[in-house]
């Protein structure tokens, strides 16, 4: 058995202290965490030095509640893919590849993720020339051959203003066989540019990886820079963010539902609710004066305070819309019209959710009850606080439920907390990084868990910055989703899990 | 006759565009915003034929007859309705055959125009949009042999003249109520409207009627929204027919309580829009059966 290593959310891990472990050991301590109901949080490689032997390391949850495991094992040509075992870990195991050059023999699906060149060495693990940029969606696709079957491309240019992304469909008829989507049109090499770092410019970079994810990603920025120098941050800053974390949720939230009414035709709640988006945006521009929350977050506080008159201001516009919001959500979740195009489309098993480590809404859709904010909670978070929303039924209706529920949760959260703001300092000043560390932030944005996994080298610089937005799980999902689905009823299943682009490319 | 003629002409061509606006601005009330001008629709038109067209190499003269046709058609099957109390200015018997006919006529070109692009989306569109018609053309020949055998004519024109001077008090009563709201859903999906299809959609995958018309630009374009118009008000006249009163002896009175009735419809389309979601796409034709059983069950009520 593994030796035990914990580690808590916006904690802090020596590298000495996390043993080397041979491929085969770390494989089956990963594989027996897994079916020991572990959730696989990250799994990557790390190159310290172009000359040095890659490694490889893995973050799961562990037994203990609120607490993670991490192994790590040296990364050698051939090693074994996890997949067959853990799908969880398929997506892992194809950016190692093509990140590394260094693919994973066995795996079922070892396609491109991102379609950039290999990061160090000379060696594609596809055999394309690694001097040149790969064309993205240039790869083999999935067919479905028959003389019935019919093969429908959309995108990456799409008719909506929407981000960039291909989308293939083996269709019978109306019916979608297999849905394959390529994405890494909007690949920006963030993960790269963060190497070395902490830069100047690195938080603008890090809030704008998922622009609709601004504070939830700044907010895991910080507790990873926050657990390296063991800095806490204070509870007035703790309360701010989780305020915007909380607006951010609910503007995304607002917008999705009214989205859908869009999508299903039903204009009442799409025309309130792309207003009532614009209300909650305005609301955090009161805060800190962009409206998807730049700027406000940074690590050890926030950089905004909120004197007692914009407070009450605040809480004045709340108590405004609040009466809007919910009028806008009944009217849609109350017309049998609406309810009879939601219910039962785009169904996700909740096997398929575990299988595909699914998380956030559509994980909380499918009855998994896996909330960062309750799960592990940072302050001023706690179990008891955040109630655990989950549905049944896995379809469209119930990911646009749980969005419903969340909306009143966040809605009493931020009342509650800015009624209850504590009293003192905004930020705690940050030491320099400690050499050799390793430290994970974890956030429950608004799509899902968000994971900031940092690690630093001799100098106390990032050696490696490992970034999980919640839309590089849930994009599998999607394609589940469809299966066997109609294909008109697509862009309603799109909306429902309304991904990120940017979020999946970096 | 040729007062008639002009009139019907120029009540089709005139008042049908604003068909259009009056459905849009009644959503955009009851959605809360102002929405554009009664007017927009003919600004749309004048806006779209002053422009050039793009063509792509792969089509044929197919694509271009596919816009020809689809205006030609609701002129010409406009001839052979009575608009309220003003009568048809051409009818033999048996048009009603023709009527229907005509409608598939446009639909087989705009179906033919759609695949000559070679588009997967069109091809979608057009499958779809042959599927449903099928299933919505025999509501249309029961409803016409309600009214014919209502009227004892095979003849548009007074099969309606009939209906004017029968009101809803008669035996037929019942008959014609159902089979009003028949002509009523029948009208809704064939102008792709809510709950059968979605015109304000930019959806590619989840359209219909839209999407077998994406290549066309210009005054192509232009030719489909004005004949598309134009149906809507042709097949929305069959329904305001049902409630309009009988001729005053005044052709302009008549014309004016007539597209009084119409805007009224129209009103009422954009309330139906703005209160119900679209139908899932395989629920459509359950909804076109369901509604063809209830013109059958109309004629059954007046066979009795």
């Amino acid at each position: 058995m593994t030796p035990e290593i914990a580690l808590t959310n916006g904690g802090r891990l020596p590298l000495a202290a996390i043993p080397v472990l041979p491929f085969p050991e770390f494989a089956s301590g990963v594989i027996d965490l897994i079916r020991h109901s572990a959730t696989p949080i990250a799994y990557f490689a790390d190159q310290p030095a172009p000359e040095a032997p890659p490694e490889l390391f893995a973050v799961l949850t562990a037994a203990t509640p609120g607490t993670f495991t991490v192994l790590r094992s040296r990364l050698a040509p051939g090693f074994t893919s996890l997949t067959t075992r853990a799908p969880q870990l398929h997506l892992f195991e194809r950016e190692i590849a093509e990140q590394y050059g260094i693919a994973a023999s066995d795996h079922p699906w070892l396609k491109p993720v991102r379609f950039h060149s290999v990061w160090h060495g000379t060696t594609d693990a596809w055999g394309r020339d690694p001097g040149r940029h790969p064309q993205p969606g240039v790869m083999d696709f999935f067919r479905v051959e028959g003389a019935e079957i019919h093969e429908v491309g959309v995108g990456p240019v799409h008719a909506g203003i929407i981000e960039p992304g291909h989308f293939r469909f083996q269709c019978f008829g109306e019916k979608v066989l297999h849905l394959e989507i390529s994405l890494g049109y909007q690949h920006r090499g963030i993960e790269r540019l963060l190497l070395g770092g902490p830069w100047p410019q690195t938080p603008s970079q890090i809030e704008t990886m998922a622009g609709d994810t601004t504070v939830g990603h700044m907010t895991a920025y910080s507790l990873v820079l926050e657990g390296l120098t063991g800095t806490v941050a204070p509870p007035r800053a703790q309360a701010l963010r989780a305020v915007a974390l909380e607006l951010e949720r609910l503007a995304n939230h607002v917008g999705d539902i009214g989205a859908l009414a869009g999508d299903v035709g039903f204009l009442p709640t799409a025309s309130y609710c792309g207003r009532l988006r614009g209300d909650y945006l305005n609301m955090t521009a009161a805060i800190c004066g962009s409206r998807f929350g730049r700027g406000l977050v940074r690590p050890g506080g926030v950089l905004f305070d909120l004197e007692p008159a914009r407070q009450a201001r605040l809480l004045q516009t709340l108590a405004d819309i609040v009466p809007n919001t919910r009028g806008a959500l009944s009217l849609f979740f109350e017309a049998p019209s609406v309810l009879g195009r939601l219910e039962g489309v785009g169904k996700v098993l909740t096997d398929d959710a575990l299988g595909l480590g699914l998380v956030g809404v559509a994980a909380r859709a499918c009855g998994l009850d896996c909330d960062t904010r309750r799960a592990f909670p940072v302050a001023p978070y706690t179990t008891e606080n955040v109630p655990a929303i989950t549905e049944a039924s896995g379809d469209v209706f119930a990911r646009a439920r749980v969005r419903q529920r969340e909306i009143e949760h966040a809605l009493a959260f931020v009342r509650q907390a800015l009624e209850n703001l504590p009293a003192g300092p905004i930020a705690t000043p940050l030491t320099a990084l400690p050499a050799d560390t390793l430290a994970l932030g974890l956030v429950e944005g608004w799509r899902g868990r968000l994971a900031h996994i940092a690690l630093t080298d001799a100098q106390g610089r990032f050696r490696r910055y490992k970034v999980i937005d919640p839309s590089f799980f849930n994009w599998s999902g999607l394609a589940m989703a469809l299966r066997d689905e109609q294909i008109s009823d697509f862009p309603l299943c799109n909306k429902s899990f309304n991904l990120s682009y940017c979020g999946f490319d970096l | 006759m040729i007062i008639r003629l002009l009139l019907h002409f120029l009540l089709l061509a005139g008042l049908s565009p604003l068909l259009i606006g009056v459905i849009t601005r009644t959503k955009a009330i009851i959605a809360g915003r102002q929405g554009a001008p009664l007017w927009q629709p003919y600004r749309d038109l004048r806006r779209l034929f002053g422009k050039d067209m793009v063509l792509s190499s792969t089509t044929t003269w197919v694509f271009r007859a596919g816009p020809v046709v689809g205006i030609a058609v609701p002129l010409i099957a406009a001839l052979l309705i009575p608009f309220g109390a003003v009568g048809a200015p051409l009818s033999f018997s048996g048009d009603l055959v023709l009527f229907v006919y005509l409608f598939g006529l446009a639909r087989f070109f705009t179906v033919l125009a759609a695949l000559d692009t070679g588009s997967s989306f069109e091809g979608m569109g057009a499958a779809r949009e042959a599927t449903f018609s099928c299933l919505a053309e025999p509501t249309l020949f029961v409803a016409f042999i309600v009214l014919a055998r209502i009227s004892g004519s095979f003849t548009l024109d007074t099969m309606f003249k009939t209906l004017l001077a029968n009101n809803l008090q008669t035996v037929y009563g019942v008959s014609l109520v159902l089979t009003a709201i028949c002509l009523f859903i029948i009208l809704l999906a064939e102008n792709s409207r809510i709950p059968f299809d979605d015109p304000n959609t930019h959806l590619e995958l989840t359209m219909i009627h839209e999407v077998m018309v994406l290549d066309h630009s210009g005054p192509d374009f232009g030719l489909i929204l004005y004949g598309a118009a134009m149906k809507l008000m042709v097949m929305g006249t069959l329904v305001v027919n049902f409630i309009m009163p009988p001729s005053t002896g005044d052709l302009f009175v008549d014309a004016a309580f007539y597209t009084a009735a119409l805007l009224a419809l129209a009103v009422g389309i954009g309330l139906v829009e703005s209160g119900m979601a679209r139908l899932r796409l395989l629920k459509v034709p359950q909804l076109l059966i369901g509604t063809s059983l209830l013109s059958f069950f109309a004629l059954v009520l007046l066979l009795r």
